[in-house]
């Protein structure tokens, strides 16, 4: 009985651990290939070494591509601006859907709520025609630019909901002592919703600094345009004999600000990711 | 909600800053307030205008046309004398439609089940019956595919399928005596496809029916116990009656989000092994306007595929908007502000 009994409460974890296994393997892999000479399994084989952190002195995987800084730097620009955009951007409009009455306010908030819901990806072919048009195929600023748009919905839904709860006395107060609208904004609302806007910053950097399918469809190869992910997601499938220490060298090194982020801002993650996932699965 | 109210009832009575020279003039006044109205409003409208809009007025044109490599920068698609309605005959008539079709609801429902609400589930109870703290961990756990980068998620789990000396799996099959030591993943591209999605899609459910089950009163799941009611039981009568909309919730949304989803199936397996044998409605959509592979890009039919897609997003999206009060439920996770 008490054997039934202890069985019974260690279930839980063991159904809990095995869930977790497979991605657990997949990081554990990541980091052996990453310093040893090969691997199989996850045995190295032969030894410890750290030659492929190589890339961060000298092109990886042939000089025809372009260095690991300018890579990084490029993911860096595309992620952080993503970040600022979508975060003013929606702050701006999540103020006035929320405080401002002007015509066009009630169809705007349900036409975003649909948007929110609708798969954005579908998108992609007539997004590829508007880019082409506006001269910005294969660039970072069209990348980016797509990708904060794809982000608009959820972003202004989000900030309006922070605006929905702030108190409304502190602002009437400023009006009547004749600061404007924007000083109000600024000076005012935006430092008190300041960890929703951390949140929604956190979500868009990490999903700026992540992507591959909308960088990938948008600029041509691992060029003087590619990300981390292009970059990475080319050399597997170019070369004839991958050279898997430097691919997952460069992928460890690319996961640094994702660590950084998952270790110290999780209650953030979790609750940021329910409402913020949308478009992939 | 009455905070929401009392924002609408702010915003109807346009609080003027008390200034005499604009109490002088209505219309200025009048001016002013549309013209922060759309200061606030415009780069939002603007971007999406350009990035929903016109790419879903371009779709439609493109779905008409014959535009392909062969005649782009010839055809002039936007014109409706080169509008028909071939593309749509096309798909229904193409040679492989029916396993693009049974292969999408196949996808769709395999993981759904299997994960995204399944698991999900699963997970949830069993990590609201253990621990706090441990099952924070293990939900923080599940977030990691998500988190993942999906280039770098997708090259693990090539790995861990990969044949032998060199695949995780295959390094304890092999010597147990199962299987050949094969590429797992050409072998059973399906079950791949599915878990790998699965796992990512899983930690939205998860989340949200982690809230749900943690905002049920403790009373109840007490009366439950003191009633004698066994775990199960209590499952059963009292708390998936009391989860049964965020549970109706991620089953609608997830489906649409799995039926228009491609990105690890395209890193995965390409749709492959062999002839279409993983391709997905959305997949096909971007293989024939937007991949490069084949050099035969065809931008008329593809958006045909993707257009049907589209209309199935809309009118799946106006529903869920009028069933569920939609923004309730997009706001659930709650960020605490003050």
């Amino acid at each position: 009985m008490t054997l039934r009994k202890r069985l019974w409460t260690a279930a839980p974890y063991i159904v809990l651990v095995i869930s977790i296994l497979p991605i657990f393997l997949g990081y554990f892999w990541l980091l052996i290939s990453s310093f040893s000479t090969q691997t199989e399994g996850l045995l190295p084989v032969g030894n410890l070494t750290l030659e492929h952190f190589s890339f961060l002195r000298e092109t990886p995987f042939g000089t025809s591509y372009p260095s690991i800084w300018r890579v990084t730097f490029n993911t860096f620009l595309i992620a952080s601006f993503m970040t600022i955009t979508v975060v003013m951007v929606s702050a701006l409009a999540g103020y006035a859907l929320s405080r401002l009455n002007f015509p066009g306010r009630k169809p705007f908030l349900s036409l975003t709520l649909i948007l929110h819901a609708f798969p954005s990806v579908t998108l992609l072919i007539g997004i590829f025609f508007v880019l082409r048009a506006l001269g910005l195929y294969n660039t970072i600023l069209g990348v980016g630019l797509v990708m904060v748009g794809f982000e608009m919905p959820f972003g202004i839904w989000l900030m309006k909901g922070f605006f929905d709860n702030v108190s409304w006395d502190m602002e009437r107060a400023a009006l009547i002592d004749g600061a404007t609208r924007l000083q109000v904004w600024w000076q005012i609302i935006l430092p008190t919703i300041k960890p929703g806007m951390a949140a929604l910053a956190l979500f868009s950097f990490i999903s700026g600094w992540n992507a591959w399918l909308i960088p990938r469809t948008f600029t041509i190869g691992a060029g003087q345009q590619a990300t981390l992910s292009v970059y990475l997601q080319n050399f597997q499938g170019e070369t004839v004999a991958v050279d898997w220490g430097a691919v997952t060298a460069v992928g460890l090194f690319q996961l640094i600000p994702v660590a950084i982020f998952f270790i110290f801002t999780q209650d953030l993650l979790l609750s940021i990711y329910a409402g913020g996932s949308k478009g992939g699965v | 909600m009455s905070v929401t109210n009392k924002a609408e009832r702010g915003g109807a009575t346009p609080l003027s800053p008390l200034d005499p020279a604009e109490k002088r003039s209505a219309i200025g006044a009048w001016l002013r307030n549309r013209l922060t109205s759309w200061a606030f409003m415009s780069p939002a409208a603007l971007l999406i205008t350009l990035f929903f809009f016109i790419p879903v007025i371009v779709l439609f044109i493109l779905s008409f046309s014959d535009l392909k490599s062969v005649n782009f920068g010839t055809l002039q698609w936007w014109l409706p004398a080169n509008w028909s309605l071939d593309n749509y005959s096309r798909i229904f008539g193409d040679m492989f439609f029916s396993k693009f079709l049974s292969n999408t609801f196949f996808y769709v429902l395999t993981t759904l089940a299997l994960f995204n609400f399944g698991s999900a589930l699963i997970i949830a109870l069993l990590t609201t019956h253990i621990n706090r703290r441990a099952g924070f961990f293990f939900r923080l756990m599940w977030l990691l595919p998500r988190l993942t980068p999906s280039v770098i998620y997708i090259m693990m789990w090539r790995r861990i399928a990969s044949r032998a000396p060199f695949g995780i799996l295959n390094q304890f099959l092999v010597p147990l005596g199962l299987g050949s030591g094969d590429d797992l993943l050409l072998a059973n591209p399906w079950f791949f496809v599915i878990l790998v999605n699965g796992l990512i899609g899983a930690s939205f459910g998860l989340v949200i029916f982690t809230s749900a089950i943690e905002a049920i009163p403790r009373d109840y799941l007490t009366a439950s116990k003191v009633d004698g009611a066994s775990t199960l039981q209590t499952i059963r009568h009292v708390i998936l009656p009391m989860i049964r909309w965020p549970i109706l919730f991620v089953v609608t949304y997830q489906t649409l989000s799995l039926l228009t989803s491609f990105e690890q199936i395209l890193l995965l397996t390409g749709g492959g092994p062999g002839l279409y044998k993983t391709e997905v409605w959305a997949l096909r959509a971007y293989h024939l306007a937007l991949s490069t592979v084949t050099g035969n890009t065809q931008w008329g039919y593809g958006a045909a595929w993707a257009v049907i897609l589209v209309i199935i997003g809309v009118a799946a999206a106006i529903i869920y908007m009028r069933v569920f009060k939609f923004d309730d439920l997009v706001q659930e996770p709650k960020i605490d502000l003050v």
